[in-house]
Parts: C-alpha cells; sequence; structure tokens
C-alpha cells in the first residue's frame, strides 16, 4: 500500500469517528453542527498530554475523550430546552466558540497551530475506529439504544413509558463528544500539526454529511459515509476540476432519491440474506 | 379508604383564567375499573396528564398507594407504576411491535445489563415481552413497524407496552374511541382480563354504554368540576349528568 492511500485510509478512520460522534448525538433527535470543536478538543488536550507531559497516547487518548465527554454533557444542559434548528445554531455558536478559544491560546502556538507529536500509523488509527463502530453496532442493539430511539421518535410518549429524556440526551451529547475527541487526538497525532482552522465549522458538517450520505439510521451507514467522502473525490481525479461538482450531484441525488442514506436496516438485511445463501 | 391505590385530593390545575380542573377528588380502590367521563372540555386529559405528571398540578394532592407523587417528573411516577395510554395514538415511528415492548420493560436493571444487546443480556426482558405480546394476541405482528399496523392494532400495541412495565395503575385515554363494535368489544374483554390479572384501571371514555357495562364505579366532569359519582346505574339515574351531557331542559 503506498503512503498516499494509507493516508487516505487513515483520513477516513479519523472521519468515521467524527460521523459516528454526530450519528449517536443525532440517534436521540439532536442534530449537532459543533462536534469539530469537540474534536479540536481531544486533539489539543491529548497532544499536549503526549507532548509536554510524556503522557502514553493511548492512555492521553483516553483522557481526552473523558474530559470532552463530561464538556459534552455540561454544553448539553442549556441545549436541553433548545430543539431542531435552534439547537443546530447554538452547537454552531459552541463550535466558533471553541474555535476562537484555540485562536487566542498562545501556550500552544495560537493561530501559529501546534507541533511536535509522534506519528502514529493507519492501523492504529483503525484499532479504534473499528473498535468504535463495533462498539456502536453493538449498543444499536441494546436496551439503551431502545431507550434513544424513543426520544427521538416521541420525547413526551418516552418520558411517558418511564424514560429519563433528560438523562438519555446528556448522556448521548457526553458520548458523541468522546468519540469526537478520539477523532481529534488520533488526526493530531496521525499529522503531526494542528492548527485551529482543522476544527472548525467545516469539519463539523464534514461529519454530518458523512452521516447524512451513508446513511444516518445505522452505524455502518457512517463507515460508507466516511469512505466515500474521502475517496470518492481521489476516484474522480480525472475530470480534474469537475470533481467536486460531480461529487456535490452526487450528494444532491443520494438526498432526493434515498432521504435515509445509502445504507438502512433493510438494505443490510438484503445484503447480509444474500451472503448467508451465496 | 384503606384500599385506595389513587387518591386524589382538591387537584386543581388551571391555564390562564381556566379552570381545567378545580379541587378534583377521587379515589380509585385497588382491582377495580373505574370510568371518568364527561362532556368535551370537561377536563379529563388534563386529569390524565396531572396525574401522570405531564402537568404540574397547581394545587392539591395526588398519591399512589399513600405516596404523594404530585410534583414528580413523568418517568418517576410510570417507576412508582402509573402507566398509561393517550387519546392520540403515541406510538415510536421507528420501532417494531417488539422493540416498543422491549423500550418500555420495569426500569431496575443495572447500567451494564442494558448496555449490552438485549438478545445476550436481557433473557428477562424478552421473557416478558413474549408474555405480554402473547396476552394481547400480537405475538403473530412481532417484526412489524407498529406505525404500519391497523389503527385497532396500534391501540392494543399502546396498551401492551403500557403493561409491559408491569403498573399498579394503568390508565387509559379513550381506548375504544373510532373503533368499530367488534374491535370495542375485544378492547373490553381484554381490559377484563387485565383487571382479573389484578390491574387496575382508570379510563376516560365518552361511549356510555361502553362504560356502563364495564366499569366498577365512575366519576362524571363538567368544566373540570366533579359533579357526580357512583355506580354505573346510580349515575345513568342522575339527573345532574343528563343535563350535562344533553343540555338543560326547560
Amino acid at each position: 500500500m503506498s503512503t498516499y492511500y494509507a493516508s487516505l485510509l487513515a483520513e477516513s478512520g479519523i472521519l468515521l469517528l467524527g460521523a459516528l460522534s454526530v450519528y449517536i448525538i443525532l440517534a436521540t433527535g439532536q442534530l449537532s453542527l459543533g462536534n469539530g470543536a469537540f474534536m479540536g478538543i481531544g486533539a489539543y488536550l491529548s497532544s499536549y498530554l503526549t507532548v509536554a507531559l510524556n503522557v502514553p497516547l493511548t492512555l492521553a487518548l483516553l483522557i481526552s475523550a473523558i474530559a470532552a465527554g463530561i464538556i459534552g454533557a455540561i454544553v448539553a444542559f442549556p441545549a436541553l430546552r433548545l430543539k431542531g434548528i435552534y439547537l443546530a445554531m447554538a452547537t454552531v455558536g459552541f463550535g466558533e466558540m471553541v474555535r476562537s478559544f484555540f485562536l487566542n491560546f498562545d501556550a500552544m502556538g495560537g493561530s501559529g497551530g501546534y507541533r511536535g507529536m509522534q506519528h502514529i500509523s493507519v492501523g492504529y488509527v483503525w484499532l479504534w475506529a473499528g473498535g468504535i463502530l463495533i462498539a456502536v453496532m453493538l449498543l444499536e442493539r441494546s436496551r439503551v439504544w431502545l431507550e434513544m430511539q424513543a426520544v427521538h421518535d416521541d420525547e413526551t410518549a418516552a418520558g411517558l413509558i418511564g424514560l429519563n429524556t433528560t438523562v438519555t440526551k446528556i448522556g448521548a451529547f457526553g458520548v458523541g463528544a468522546a468519540v469526537a475527541a478520539i477523532s481529534g487526538g488520533l488526526f493530531a497525532h496521525h499529522n503531526v500539526y494542528i492548527e485551529p482552522a482543522n476544527f472548525g465549522f467545516d469539519r463539523s458538517i464534514e461529519f454530518v454529511l458523512a452521516v447524512i450520505l451513508g446513511g444516518s439510521t445505522v452505524g455502518p451507514g457512517s463507515l460508507v459515509g466516511s469512505l466515500l467522502l474521502v475517496f470518492l473525490p481521489e476516484f474522480l481525479r480525472p475530470i480534474a476540476d469537475w470533481r467536486l461538482a460531480a461529487f456535490g450531484t452526487l450528494l444532491i441525488v443520494v438526498l432526493l432519491v434515498r432521504r435515509q442514506g445509502i445504507l438502512d436496516r433493510s438494505l443490510i438485511r438484503t445484503l447480509t440474506f444474500r451472503r448467508a445463501a451465496a | 379508604m384503606s384500599n385506595a391505590l389513587l387518591q386524589l385530593t382538591g387537584v386543581t390545575k388551571t391555564f390562564g383564567g381556566i379552570h381545567a380542573l378545580s379541587g378534583m377528588v377521587c379515589e380509585v380502590p385497588e382491582g377495580k375499573i373505574v370510568g371518568v367521563i364527561g362532556p368535551n372540555g370537561a377536563g379529563k386529559t388534563t386529569l390524565f396528564n396531572t396525574i401522570t405528571g405531564a402537568y404540574r398540578a397547581d394545587a392539591g394532592e395526588v398519591k399512589l398507594k399513600g405516596v404523594d407523587v404530585t410534583q414528580w417528573p413523568s418517568y418517576r411516577i410510570v417507576r412508582e407504576g402509573i402507566a398509561r395510554t393517550f387519546q392520540n395514538i403515541r406510538l415510536f415511528g421507528s420501532m417494531t411491535v417488539w422493540e416498543h415492548l422491549l423500550v418500555a420493560q420495569p426500569h431496575s436493571e443495572s447500567a451494564w445489563r442494558r448496555l449490552l444487546p438485549i438478545s445476550w443480556a436481557n433473557p428477562a426482558a424478552q421473557a416478558r415481552a413474549e408474555e405480554v405480546m402473547a396476552f394481547f394476541g400480537l405475538t403473530e405482528l412481532r417484526d412489524r413497524p407498529a406505525k404500519s399496523l391497523p389503527y385497532g392494532i396500534q391501540r392494543k400495541v399502546e396498551m401492551a407496552r403500557a403493561v409491559t412495565a408491569k403498573p399498579k395503575l394503568l390508565l387509559l385515554d379513550e381506548p375504544v374511541a373510532g373503533m368499530n363494535h367488534d374491535e370495542a368489544e375485544e378492547i373490553r374483554a381484554l381490559m377484563i382480563r387485565l383487571r382479573d390479572t389484578g390491574l387496575t384501571i382508570l379510563l376516560i371514555e365518552h361511549d356510555m354504554n361502553f362504560v356502563m357495562r364495564l366499569c366498577d364505579y365512575l366519576y362524571v366532569l363538567d368544566f373540570g368540576v366533579l359533579i357526580a359519582e357512583g355506580k354505573p346505574e346510580e349515575v345513568r339515574a342522575n339527573p345532574v349528568v343528563l343535563d350535562a351531557y344533553l343540555g338543560k331542559d326547560n
């Protein structure tokens, strides 16, 4: 495998984690357009831990995930009162807040960025990405996931069958933020250089895009979306300047034809049935 | 009364200047089917919403087995033992019948059990869901998306979801609204079977015939005020009730 493809693969693993972080929050009916910020928190915190304090990377990632998870849960509290587009706007605001914080955070380079991290392999990235994807797929078959779906479908009815909807929504935000932070930590140690612009609004949108394109109702949808989002523009390189336009067209077509994204429950059933029959 | 499962004293709920409920007093004895009737806008659904914590009562007390649950959030009231259905069916759009029954299980499991796949970690929940499914005759429809089912069956799924949590008291908001005679009879038979398992039922219903033949005791509301109560035959003969339903005859 050439280094070129290895780096694309690592990029898609990092994007997969970002997409999953949005997917987990979306499963409770909340749209976050600020997950790039949680990614940034993970990137900066884990880099500081490994570079300045010599903490082993895996431990640094775990610490960053917990820290970002706590911040995510705190952010979720005021967000509980907001729904739909208003919640989305609030998360955009949070994202900008965090980005401008790092921009002015001179202790870690400010707008000049931060460096000195040790490079990690694509294998290490996918160990995390694959592991968390499997964990999410297991979670999807659990009672907790059904509770999240209930909150997504009808919050009032969920409360009136005995579910604590506040805990469900805050928990989803916290876990989503933790996953985004791991994505950020891996990004920082794969690119070995980070700057505030890496974690802005377009990063948050990229996560959401991967989920919507790949399939927003099933975990593996995020995998499909991240691979497509990273590799398709590369495969479209022969059409040069038109490749981003072609990519945009594809996105619109998918949204028109399959609102739930490429992968959904029934497609997975069809695919696994065929494999079993063959 | 010592055997009252649910006890309301002076429950009042106002919206702006409107008294949706004023000084509501009632008791639901254990193991009985009790009905709340009254014309449209009498405050019946408000009563249910106040009991289940969807609304906060402005005054008065709601007690379940002597425990004051008045200001509790709704999920805690459900866990204490009051489950309900809705006048406009509220099923979860993305779930099958089976998933509806799993998600509404009693809430006593450990966090780990709830985080692991149900099929490995939770045989008790599956057994309970199977049991309820069989009781309501839904086994055949297990993997169907609940919202794609006919109206009458959706009502049954909603009742089954409420019963799965093993409540002490079941509140049914117009359980046979929009149903034909046969469907309504089926629901009536179900309710009697449920009562025979020891469940107490409080229901709102418009259909007087249905209520008269089913309930052990009735409360009649009009403009948020309790205007009559008693056994069905007493209520039927009460001139105040006839006035409320048919208007005063001068």
